[in-house]
């Protein structure tokens, strides 16, 4: 089973991630890390797993794992 | 459908790329290629002066730091002392196309065994956001305020076009960053720039559109719009000179 | 044998028995000879010649090649060395070895095509940006070109620092018979050099390690300086001629002594490190040194005096310049009499 982990430390809060996804699974969470950036969350439910915010991700916040 | 991603070793650490920047996408792309290929110990990357000197901190994999505008010469030197190896010059607009004009198209022209990524964001990043001759008409910068005037300071430089009139090049394309789906096809066109170095076909170019929202002043979304409506339209996308062969 | 070889080609042939595999450069006179040699005899030995599109380019090129730990070589003269300045300081910040050969042409801009020594200041000084220092070694002959050429990949290699060889435009026209030492090649590793799998390559010149650096330019001035000294034990007056002027100043010397005249000369070979350990040998009661030296306003005669302060001599430091020509020995012993007749203002 395919999972989508998010780095969050490493989100610089861009969001072109949260403009290409096709399933609308991801969002800023509200919450800053350690560099000051309100970090993108993925809501699980909606998430394919298609990887297209790791293609577009400039930081490598995103990876997909077999769980 | 689920696709299995995993972040390539060599960007592995993070990058000090301001946020929305292209270029980091483009650092992993380079990755995921020279990793496939086994060359992540057999490459040395030679970094020109702008926001390619980030990689400094960030690049995991041998590096060589040269001059302003300097990258293909000394990218050339690596080749000479190690055909081994891969020899890659990684590069912006403002160093390969300005000061570094000189040295980018002479080793085009001689056709030299190594391969060049230019990062063009249509302005010098690292300085600050001034006019690069890749600057597009009207656009403002810190060094053209009012808009850039082409009537004054010429019309936006495409290098990669010149150099694939050259007769003997292995491999020229122009790529963006733009859209998931322009990534896709720029990272086969990164494959093929490579694999031609590999293959000891000669030259290979890639330039890359890639949004600079820090000094574009616009967030990510605009940034990319208006290199969807404007910038793509006059920077052709595409492959200019495919390899032989392919 | 020694046969009779011009000074360019032989500054080229003295490279391939050194084991230099990469040479870039682009023409300019008077050392294009260097380039015409090595453009067939490069291949021949299965090695590397490129004809760059400019000097600069032709620096990067021995830049990368060196970084890889190539032995490599560059050469120019006058207005196209001084392109080259910002890459020998981009290799002084990397702690790259490199070989440059400088064939001097007379004056600033485009000059003239002159024998001179007009770029002294800005080669013993390092004319790029920075704190940095080039090993510069100056022949007077044709041998002693190839024989520091010869040694020149070693000792690059050996501090992690550009050497250059500081000709003359008529040293590298003229011919004289030379003989050549065999083909060496290094064959180890150096260690640090860049090989793709992204190793330890102990960047010296590091904001965070200071004191490195000048460490290893004390190391340099320490071992490396190199001199003629020629009847200065007791000489009166001390001439201090580098390159081809110290050959006629050597013969004033002959002449004068041959008139009784008390005088000697001392002949830096490295023009830096700056031979002190030279003046360490010259007469304590000496009335005076005469820099001689083919340039306009004076440029070796700071160091003669900077010498002469080290070594606590307080005495007048004279300078003879002789603008584009090699002073002839007649000239010299001219000035020296000028000089001793208290004819001639001291510089310092």
């Amino acid at each position: 089973m395919a999972k989508l982990t998010i780095s969050a430390e490493r989100c610089k809060s861009c969001k072109y991630c949260i403009s290409v996804c096709p399933t609308k699974s991801l969002s800023l969470s509200g919450k800053l890390n350690a560099a000051g950036y309100d970090y993108v969350t993925v809501d699980h439910e909606k998430c394919t797993q298609c990887g297209t915010c790791y293609l577009v991700c400039p930081d490598n916040v995103f990876e997909v794992v077999e769980e | 459908m689920a696709v299995l991603r995993k972040t390539p070793e060599m960007v592995s650490i993070p990058n000090s790329f301001c946020p929305g920047c292209g270029h980091g996408i483009l650092n992993r792309l380079i990755a995921e290629v020279i990793e496939e290929n086994g060359y992540e110990k057999k490459t040395i990357l030679t970094l020109g002066v702008g926001c390619s000197c980030n990689m400094n901190g960030s690049w995991k994999g041998d590096k060589i730091q040269t001059a302003h505008g300097r990258g293909a010469s000394t990218a050339m030197g690596v080749k000479v002392a190690r055909p081994d190896l891969l020899s890659i010059a990684y590069q912006g607009d403002g160093d390969a196309y300005v000061i570094g004009l000189a040295e980018t198209i002479n080793a085009a022209y001689r056709n030299e065994n190594i391969t060049v990524f230019v990062v063009n964001n249509n302005n010098f990043g690292m300085t600050g956001g001034q006019m690069s001759w890749t600057t597009m008409p009207d656009q403002k910068t810190t060094t053209s305020v009012h808009g850039r005037d082409t009537n004054w300071t010429g019309m936006p430089i495409k290098v990669p076009e010149m150099i694939a009139t050259m007769p003997n090049v292995a491999y020229v394309a122009r790529g963006s960053v733009q859209s998931p789906k322009e990534i896709r096809k720029l990272r086969k066109y990164v494959k093929n720039a490579i694999e031609a170095q590999l293959n000891n076909e000669g030259y290979s170019l890639v330039e890359v559109l890639a949004p600079c929202p820090t000094n574009w002043g616009m967030p990510v979304d605009k940034a990319l719009a208006w290199m969807d409506q404007e910038v793509s339209s006059y920077y052709t996308l595409g492959e200019l000179k495919e390899r032989k062969g392919e | 044998m020694k046969k009779m070889w011009k000074g360019n080609h032989a500054i080229g042939e003295a490279a391939m028995r050194a084991g230099c595999q990469f040479y870039a450069g682009y023409p300019i006179t008077p050392q294009t000879e260097v380039g015409e040699y090595l453009s067939w005899r490069m291949p021949e030995l299965g090695r590397t010649f490129l004809q760059a599109e400019n000097e600069m380019s032709a620096m990067y090129m021995i830049f990368g090649a060196y970084a890889c730990g190539m032995r490599s070589m560059t050469s120019s003269s006058g207005p196209g060395f001084s392109l080259k300045q910002e890459g020998i300081s981009y290799m002084c910040a990397n702690n790259y070895p490199a070989v440059l050969v400088n064939v001097q042409r007379w004056g600033p801009g485009l000059g003239t095509l002159d024998s001179s020594q007009t770029d002294y200041l800005r080669d013993t000084r390092c004319g790029g940006n920075g704190d940095c220092r080039v090993i510069v070694l100056t022949p007077n002959s044709i041998q002693e070109t190839i024989d520091l050429i010869y040694i020149a990949f070693d000792l690059a290699e050996k501090y992690r620092n550009p050497v250059e060889i500081l000709s003359e435009a008529a040293l590298g026209q003229m011919m004289e018979a030379v003989e050549f030492p065999e083909f060496k090649e290094r064959t180890e590793d150096l260690g640090w050099t860049w090989d793709g799998t992204d190793r330890d390559h102990g960047r010296l010149a590091n904001p965070d390690k200071p004191g490195a650096t000048k460490a290893k330019y004390e190391r340099i001035e320490a071992n490396e300086q190199r001199y003629e000294t020629y009847q200065v034990e007791d000489a009166d007056y001390v001439f201090v001629a580098f390159g081809l002027p110290s050959r006629t100043a050597k013969n004033a010397v002959d002449i004068l002594r041959a008139q009784g005249e008390k005088v000697g000369l001392i002949r830096p070979i490295t023009v830096w490190p700056f031979p002190y350990k030279a003046f360490a040998e010259v007469n304590k009661d000496v009335k005076g040194f005469i820099s001689v030296e083919s340039t306009d306003a004076g440029q070796l005669i700071e160091d003669v005096a900077l010498a002469a302060k080290k070594l606590r001599f307080n005495v007048p430091v004279y300078g003879q310049f002789t603008n584009q020509h090699i002073p002839k020995a007649k000239e010299v012993v001219k000035f020296y009499e000028q000089v001793k007749a208290g004819q001639i203002k001291e510089v310092f």
